[in-house]
């Protein structure tokens, strides 16, 4: 980059050819920026291929389809050795379900009281707290599951385990409340006032404004912002890892033991199973399952948010 | 008639009002839970708060265990997330927002960031450990660590610097090139400085989503007990959220203790960089008021 001195006695031929340079320079700018870009494009096929390529391997010695119905989850048995996906899936789908349960009536209360209801004043207050919320570590919220909330159930389920589905499902239900809320809260607060005159005008209540006519009108950002929750649950990994437990099983009880694909990632990292063993590449099966999982999940909430966007 | 009409309106205002009572009570009942969250852990590792806990090891022993090696640890991959995170997410964000062309090739850039922005904390791990671990053979060091944790927060910090340069008004654009200034240097001298704050405020959420993670460090291999401080990018280290991960697991109580006392420095630190994140926030707020 060329710059010329405010000092320096101006000459046009300078000026000129100093201009010419920027011009030169400023043209080679986008390509480099570009490049640099295209580092998240590099990612993102990265991810794909490292899953994919390290899957096919694990494909080589399991059987497709064994690894898909497969209803026994059992990589460290010495005896019968078994890679059915189904129990790592049912345990995921059990915390997502309690998390959704937690999740979605305390948050849509609160966007709905944040929006509809709240003097800014008071709406100044409390996001702040629920932006902290937002803010704490997957591992804090994991010891907090453990530690307070487990035996705090125990006291009146006496048959829960110390690692349960229950316990952690509570608790990512809490880690994606902030989320629920902000998104849901943003749909809300986007529907024009001119919609709620037109309802009191006919004389509803607050109350009937919000659920008969705002809720109504965002419900495709409402729906998108549950969607995502549900892919964060998803992939959860931390605090299913230390609050519920490695017990791959088939089963609808949520008070005891379950594992989900995040955990079993974890529990295998953490682990000693040796580089290029079938647990090693089983990881990528079932990372590239998780992702398969999360990314449809993530394109469908963009579907619906664009798709069946109300104009306003 | 009337007396029925006005029952059926007392119905409804009473309805009216209980529901917003209810509202009111479970957004109290949500920060109810985040009081409880943070004092259930605080209460528990205050105790253990001393200067000893920051100057030693960890510990077999729970009484002299401590987060020497994992705070350094983490200040050192932060030393590695900040410039590497903060190059690739500027660069792509004044590329998208100044010079790309509304074309199919940027709207699949776009859909690439939105993509990998909700993939699993987990699957950034198995992607590090692939590349940066093994084909790369960095190890389980800070360097690869640091780079899977520096692709994991892209996405974060290109959104929210694309966000502060559209704030950026056009008016300040336009004075710059009718001043004579290429665009490069209004990008450099012009519109940059004007969306440094709230450019400041998304890096540092995001740096501090980058802390906390533990997933991806997890899939590295990092290891726990390290008795050493790490000597340069190669070498190998632990992290506050492993060191934290590991005494959670262990059954005696006096690693839940120390568990929490880490938690307490871990959150202190959030906190602090969340406040410098505010602060940049309410100072561009105001900087683009005048």
């Amino acid at each position: 980059m060329t710059s010329i001195k405010p000092t320096e006695k101006l000459r046009t031929r300078d000026v000129i050819a100093a201009a010419k340079k920027n011009e030169k320079f400023g043209k080679i700018i986008p390509h480099l920026l570009l490049a640099v870009t295209s580092v998240t494009v590099l990612a993102t096929f990265g991810i794909i291929y490292t899953l994919l390529k390290e899957t096919f391997i694990f494909f080589q010695e399991v059987k497709v389809t064994d690894f898909i119905f497969g209803t026994e989850w059992a990589p460290f048995s010495n005896a019968d050795q078994a890679f059915g996906v189904l129990p790592l899936i049912t345990g995921t789908l059990k915390i997502a379900g309690v998390a959704l349960l937690i999740g979605v009536p305390f948050g849509l209360a609160c966007a709905i009281f944040l929006s509809e209801y709240a003097s800014p004043k008071l709406k100044k207050f409390i996001k702040p707290i629920i932006e902290l919320l937002a803010g704490i570590p997957t591992i804090v919220y994991g010891f907090f599951a453990l530690t307070v909330v487990t035996p705090w159930l125990q006291s009146f389920i006496p048959q829960l385990k110390l690692f349960n589905a229950l316990s952690a499902g509570i608790v990512v239900g809490i880690m994606i409340l902030p989320m629920i809320i902000s998104l849901s809260e943003d749909a809300l607060s986007a529907v024009p006032a001119s919609f709620r005159e037109g309802s009191y005008a006919l004389g509803s209540t607050r109350f009937e404004t919000a659920i008969k006519v705002v809720v109504p009108a965002a419900i495709s950002g409402i729906a998108a912002s549950i969607i995502l929750a549900a892919s964060r649950a998803v992939g959860e990994t931390m605090i299913v890892s230390l609050a519920a437990g490695s017990t791959p099983v088939l089963n609808m009880d949520f008070t005891g033991s379950i594992q989900t694909m995040t955990s079993y990632i974890v529990q295998v990292a953490t682990g000693d199973a040796g580089y290029g063993t079938t647990i090693y590449y089983s990881i990528y099966a079932v990372g590239f399952m998780l992702f398969l999982f999360t990314f449809l999940m993530n394109r469908a909430a963009l579907y619906i948010k664009t798709k069946f966007r109300e104009e306003y | 008639m009337d007396r029925v009409l006005q029952s059926k309106i007392n119905r409804r205002l009473t309805k009216d009002s209980a529901m917003k009572w209810l509202f009111a009570a479970v957004v109290a009942a949500v920060l109810g839970i985040t009081f409880f969250l943070f004092y259930g852990i605080g209460a528990d590792g205050v105790g253990r708060l001393n200067l000893s806990f920051f100057t030693n090891f960890g510990s077999r022993f729970p009484e002299k265990a401590g987060i020497k090696a994992a705070l350094v640890g983490t200040l050192a991959l932060m030393a590695v997330v900040i410039p590497v995170s903060m190059f690739l997410g500027l660069c792509s964000a004044i590329y998208l927002e100044e010079y790309a062309k509304k074309n199919k090739w940027t709207a699949f850039i776009e859909m690439n960031i939105s993509n990998l922005a909700g993939v699993p904390s987990v699957v950034f791990g198995l992607l590090g450990l692939t590349v940066f671990v093994r084909a790369l053979s960095l190890g389980n060091s800070i360097l690869a660590a640091g780079l899977t944790m520096s692709l994991l927060i892209l996405p974060i910090i290109i959104v929210a610097s694309q966000e502060a340069l559209r704030s950026v008004p056009d008016t300040l654009r336009e004075a710059s090139y009718g001043m004579g200034a290429t665009k490069w240097q209004t990008i450099i001298h012009v519109i940059l400085p004007s969306a440094t704050g709230s450019i400041l405020t998304g890096s540092i959420l995001s740096f501090s989503r980058a802390i906390g993670e533990t997933a991806p460090l997890i899939v590295l291999g990092i290891p726990v007990i390290v008795q050493f401080l790490p000597t340069g990018p190669l070498s190998t280290f632990t992290a506050l959220p492993m060191q934290i991960y590991d005494w959670a697991k262990r059954p005696q109580p006096e690693f839940a203790d120390a568990a929490s006392a880490g938690i307490i420095a871990l959150m202190v630190l959030l906190i602090t960089m969340n406040g410098f994140a505010i602060y940049f926030r309410n100072r561009s707020e105001k900087k683009l008021k005048n």
